[in-house]
Formats: structure tokens, C-alpha cells, sequence
């Protein structure tokens, strides 16, 4: 392999690990707040990408992302009000088919209204083939809108957690729920933030990856896959194990396609799945005896 | 014997059904009868899983597509240029192969559906019990991650297998011998039959499971989904006794895969699908989780409208809602609904106060 073929291939790695990190980091977010996993979490990828492309007709990129990103808040929100807030203590399967039952509805409703055909954002900058040289690799600016949004998003989203009230409300929910309810904490709107929240976090990703990896009405099940893959490699829970582990999936993802065809990618990266399932349930970086005392 | 009598209205209706349906010259319902048999052979077992060991397996259509393929595979790809080596001609001794003519009038010699299905009963099994054992030592979002990849794998792999025929799938799948005239398939003047074979084999599985649910398996079973570690502290084998419920599931799921293939002569990766795994998961949650018969009969009354096709385009979002609606409101199943405390829920939104299942 010659290093200009190693560079893209890290390139490639890295762009598709950001937006697997950042996915993660939305399943993180709800399952510190509520002790569920979102099944649902890759359609809000999905979503960001398709209504900022349909928007894209009535106003500039840059409102249309905004928009999308708001609208796709709003739906997190209806999420969780409707579905999810009047349930006492419901159990965890209960939970797990809920939320692959809104993702079921949420991917069918985009096929009624988007169809089948793949749509992608222009680029931001430039086309498909303006290119940045670096170390003799050709690198789209559009890589270094994704790589900057991703971690603009982890930089503000601590800063959110550490600075301001929510953010510390949302962490001491996360901390002990019960602890929170007793200091006078919403709890319940903690949770509907949590799926704001990711949901923001999912749309965004879903516009800026859109001009590289193209959005379609059934992305999102592939993604929430991959993202889970990371969220529990890098240890459920934890931010920055997920994006380690993040750049460590996109990265093994893109050398694969360089030994098995490429229609076999994803089942390389959901073995991986397997293998941490099976061998560190607990992730990389978590702790066994930690692991052991959630109640998954 | 109490267990055994809703066996009655059960036989009543499959005789009806026939019967309507010959009066009516409407035999081609019979068709999806058939195919929703077949669905129900794996959702059965898929209950036991869910509702009486309380483990969620997403990935089942995996089970059926394993079946399914193997089956078809070995039953089409024709031997005779390899008629000479020795793996071959010891199978030939043995009675395994069989002789057939492909659509051109060329001679084929292929193994015998009777092998090649116990070739993906055995290989289900095997592939159960290597994804069970570490698989059901997770528990909740893990393990149904787990089976969820798995099913997605095995989509992926025929997806991308020439071997498996890629998207199209094989057809040209021969009937299924299963002893003088009686066979597993598509054909038209054996419709009748087939509709018997299908319910027959149906029952038997009932008959199984009823009774392993009413024996001490299932009262350990029964034990685990209420409370594992108590179970557990009993001296209940939980992991075994998990795993064996598992892998009985998945035979049931790739036998259901190897008959429906006969019958309809071909397969396609859409039977190993992530939505036909959540449809099945689905169709045991509306049956009320731990009710073998409320799930058969969802099983047909379900499977025989989708493929009919009255969902039209909405197909997997009626299955989509159909979960979404029955976890929120009724957790035990429709059979089991309590209609004035969804009323209050749906009317004042009030939080469901009762304890969960």
C-alpha cells in the first residue's frame, strides 16, 4: 500500500469514525439520563440530512441546516412526550421495542415522503472534485467541514454539561436519578432535553456528512448499529471513549474494504459488534465491576 | 388433557377454512394459509424465547434464511461435474443425491431436500449455539443488539454470496419428497395438500412446545423471566436452560425457512431481512409475549394479511405501529387488553400505574 493510498484511507476512516463518535454521543446522552438505548437514534441522522436537502429549495444552506436541525429537535421532543414520558418504570425490553417501533415508523414515514432515491446537500465549499492535497493524498474540504462540526459539537456539548444549569441537571439526573428528583430537578424534562438534545446532535451530523456519504430514508438502521458498536467500545456512557472508539471503527471500516469486497463492509464492522459484545461487554476503557452494577 | 383442548376449535378451523374456501372457489387463499403455517412454525418458537425465557432475539429471519438457503443451495447446485470425486460418489452410495432435469432438459444431480435439510437444521443448531452461548450471558439492549447484528450478518453474507445468488435469491427449488406422493410444493394440484402438510407440521410444533412449557422446562423457564437471580440461587441452571430454548427456537425457525422454500420453489435475502425479524418479534408481542396461542393466531391472522397484500405499501409500518402501540398500551398482548384502562391512559394521558409484566 503506498502512503498516499495509507493517508486516504485514514482520511476516509476518520470522517465516517466522527460521524459514528458523534451518534454514539446521542445514545450516550439518553442512556445517561434515562438507562435506555435509542434505538431510534441513526433516524434522526437521516432526518437531518433529508429535510435540510428538501428545505435547500426555499432558502440558503446555511438556514436550511439550521432549520433541519430545528425541526429534527422537535421531533426528539414529540418522541419523547408522546411515547415516552407517561411510562412508569417500564422495563427494558418494553423500552427496546418501543423504540425500534419509532424508528420502524419514522423510516417508513420518509420513504412515503422522500421515496427511494439518494439525495445529498451540495458541498459546502466547492464540488465533488475540489480537493485539498495533503502528503500527496486528495483530501474534499467537505471531510474538514465534518471533522470541525464533530468537534465543535464535542467541545460545546462539555461545555454545556460543565457550565451551565441544564447541562448540570441533566448530569446530576444521569448521576442519581432518585438524588436528583429529592434536590428539586425535573427529571422528566431532563429526559425530553436528553432527546432534544441528541437529536440536534444526530441532525447536524446527518447535514454535513450528507454531501460525502449521501442520505437516503434508510440510512438510519446502519448507523445506529455502527454508533452502538462505538458507544459500547468506548464504554457506554462515556463521551470520550466514544470517540476513540469512533475513529477506531471508521478506521478499521475503511482499511477493510482494502482485503473484502466492499459489500461485505458492514458485516465486518458488526462483527466487531459481536466480538465486544461477547469478549468486553464493558468496553476499551470501562470498568467490568461498573458494568455489572447497570442494569442494561 | 385440558391443555390439549384448544386443539378442537383449531382443527375445526383449518378443516373450515378448506372447506370455505372449496365451496367458494376460492382455493388460492389456501396459498397464503400455507406460507402463514409456516411464518407461525418459527414465531412459536420465537415465543418461547420471548415470553417464557424473557429473552428478545431480533435476528430470527436469520434463523429462517439459514434454512431457507442451505436448503435451497444444496438442492439446486448441480454435482455432475464433481460426480467423480470421492465426497460425491460416497454421498451418491449412501442414497443422498437425487437425479433431476434443470429448465433446458439437462440432467442435474443434486442432494436430496431430505439432507439438505438436516444439513441447515444442523447448521442452525450449530450457529445458535455459537452466537447463544456468549450471546445470552447480555441481557437487554446488549443481547437484542446482539441478535440484531447477527440477523443483519447473515443478510449481508447472502446479499453478497454468488453462491446464495446475491439480490435475486435461487429459485428452481425442487419439491420436497416426504414420503410417496405426499410433497412439499408450489404446485397447483397438490394445493390442498400442502395447506395439511403445513398445518399438520404446525400442530406438532404446538404440541412440543405446549408441552415443554408445561413441563418442568417451562416452569424453569417461567422462573428465570420473573426473576433471573432468584432462579438462579435456586439451583435453576438459568444459562442452559436458556440456551437450549434458543437453539430449539432457531430449529424451528430454519425448518419453517427449509419447508417454506420448497413451497414457493425459491428464496430471496428479504427473508432474512432486519424488518421480517421485527415483524416476528412484533407478532409475539401483540399474541401477549407468554401465550403460545395468542401468538399463533396473530401469526396467521397477520402474515395472511400481509401477504395478501392488504397493507399495500405500508407493510412494515403497520408492523412498525403495531409494536409501538401494543408495548405502550398493552404489554400483555391484545388477547389480554384491558380496554378502560387504555381508554383512561388515551383520554387523560395518564401514566400506567399498573406493575409491568
Amino acid at each position: 500500500m503506498t502512503a498516499e493510498l495509507f493517508i486516504q484511507y485514514i482520511f476516509a476512516g476518520i470522517t465516517y469514525g466522527a460521524i459514528y463518535a458523534i451518534v454514539a454521543i446521542g445514545f450516550n446522552i439518553i442512556y445517561n439520563t434515562t438507562g435506555i438505548i435509542n434505538f431510534a437514534q441513526g433516524e434522526f441522522v437521516m432526518l437531518g440530512g433529508m429535510i435540510s436537502i428538501s428545505l435547500l429549495e426555499y432558502m440558503a444552506l446555511p438556514l436550511a441546516i439550521v432549520a433541519a436541525v430545528l425541526i429534527t429537535m422537535v421531533i426528539g421532543a414529540l418522541i419523547e412526550v408522546v411515547f415516552i414520558r407517561w411510562l412508569e418504570r417500564p422495563s427494558v425490553l418494553r423500552m427496546i421495542i418501543i423504540t425500534i417501533g419509532i424508528s420502524i415508523l419514522i423510516r417508513e414515514v420518509a420513504l412515503h415522503i422522500w421515496g427511494e432515491s439518494v439525495r445529498s446537500l451540495p458541498y459546502f465549499i466547492g464540488d465533488e472534485i475540489t480537493s485539498v492535497a495533503i502528503l500527496g493524498a486528495r483530501i474534499s474540504p467537505q471531510v474538514f467541514w465534518v471533522l470541525g462540526t464533530c468537534t465543535v459539537m464535542v467541545l460545546l456539548l462539555g461545555l454545556f454539561f460543565q457550565a451551565t444549569s441544564i447541562g448540570r441537571e441533566m448530569r446530576a439526573c444521569a448521576a442519581n436519578r432518585t438524588a436528583a428528583i429529592l434536590c428539586g430537578i425535573d427529571t422528566k424534562n431532563m429526559v425530553t432535553f436528553s432527546f432534544v438534545l441528541s437529536a440536534a446532535l444526530g441532525a447536524l451530523a446527518g447535514c454535513v456528512m450528507s454531501p460525502i456519504t449521501y442520505s437516503q430514508y434508510n440510512i438510519g438502521t446502519g448507523l445506529a448499529i455502527k454508533g452502538f458498536t462505538v458507544a459500547i467500545l468506548g464504554g457506554l456512557g462515556s463521551s470520550g471513549g466514544a470517540i476513540i472508539a469512533g475513529l477506531l471503527l471508521g478506521i478499521i471500516e475503511a482499511f477493510s474494504v482494502s482485503v473484502l469486497p466492499l459489500s461485505f463492509q458492514e458485516a465486518v464492522s458488526i462483527a466487531i459488534l459481536l466480538l465486544i459484545l461477547f469478549i468486553r461487554p464493558h468496553g476499551l476503557f470501562g470498568s467490568k465491576d461498573a458494568a455489572g452494577l447497570k442494569d442494561f | 388433557m385440558k391443555k390439549y383442548l384448544a386443539f378442537i376449535p383449531f382443527f375445526l378451523f383449518v378443516v373450515t377454512v378448506h372447506l370455505l374456501t372449496s365451496w367458494t372457489d376460492t382455493l388460492y387463499y389456501l396459498t397464503q394459509m400455507t406460507m402463514s403455517a409456516y411464518y407461525c412454525l418459527l414465531i412459536i418458537g420465537l415465543c418461547v424465547v420471548m415470553g417464557y425465557a424473557g429473552q428478545i432475539s431480533l435476528g430470527h429471519a436469520g434463523f429462517f434464511a439459514i434454512g431457507g438457503y442451505i436448503s435451497a443451495a444444496l438442492t439446486t447446485s448441480n454435482l455432475i461435474e464433481y460426480r467423480d470425486l470421492p465426497l460425491v460418489r460416497l454421498l451418491d452410495s449412501m442414497g443422498m443425491l437425487m437425479t433431476g432435469q434443470d429448465i433446458y432438459g439437462d440432467t442435474l444431480i443434486v442432494i436430496t431436500p431430505w439432507m439438505a435439510c438436516l444439513a441447515a437444521v444442523i447448521l442452525a443448531i450449530l450457529l445458535a449455539y455459537l452466537i447463544g452461548i456468549p450471546a445470552l450471558k447480555l441481557k437487554g439492549h446488549y443481547l437484542a443488539m446482539a441478535t440484531l447484528g447477527f440477523g443483519i450478518i447473515i443478510y449481508r453474507i447472502v446479499l453478497a454470496t454468488p453462491y446464495f445468488g446475491e439480490a435475486d435469491g435461487i429459485a428452481e427449488v425442487p419439491a420436497f419428497v416426504l414420503f410417496g406422493d405426499i410433497s412439499v410444493s408450489g404446485d397447483f394440484s397438490s394445493r390442498v395438500s400442502n395447506y395439511y402438510i403445513a398445518w399438520i407440521l404446525l400442530t406438532l410444533g404446538m404440541v412440543l412446545l405446549i408441552n415443554l412449557i408445561d413441563s418442568r422446562v417451562g416452569r424453569a423457564l417461567r422462573a428465570i423471566h420473573g426473576a433471573e437471580d432468584a432462579a438462579d440461587s435456586m439451583g435453576v441452571d438459568t444459562t442452559a436452560y436458556k440456551l437450549n430454548v434458543f437453539v430449539l427456537s432457531a430449529v424451528f425457525a430454519a425448518l419453517a425457512g427449509v419447508f417454506m422454500t420448497h413451497y414457493n420453489g425459491s428464496i430471496g435475502p428479504s427473508e432474512a431481512g432486519v424488518m421480517k425479524s421485527v415483524r416476528y418479534v412484533a407478532i409475539v408481542a401483540v399474541g401477549g409475549m407468554a401465550h403460545l396461542w395468542g401468538a399463533l393466531i396473530m401469526g396467521i391472522t397477520l402474515n395472511f394479511l400481509s401477504l395478501r397484500g392488504v397493507f399495500g405499501t405500508y407493510d412494515d409500518a403497520v408492523f412498525g405501529v403495531i409494536l409501538i402501540f401494543i408495548m405502550l398500551f398493552a404489554p400483555n398482548g391484545l388477547l389480554r387488553i384491558n380496554f378502560r384502562h387504555v381508554a383512561t391512559q388515551l383520554l387523560f394521558f395518564r401514566r400506567a400505574g399498573k406493575k409491568e409484566a
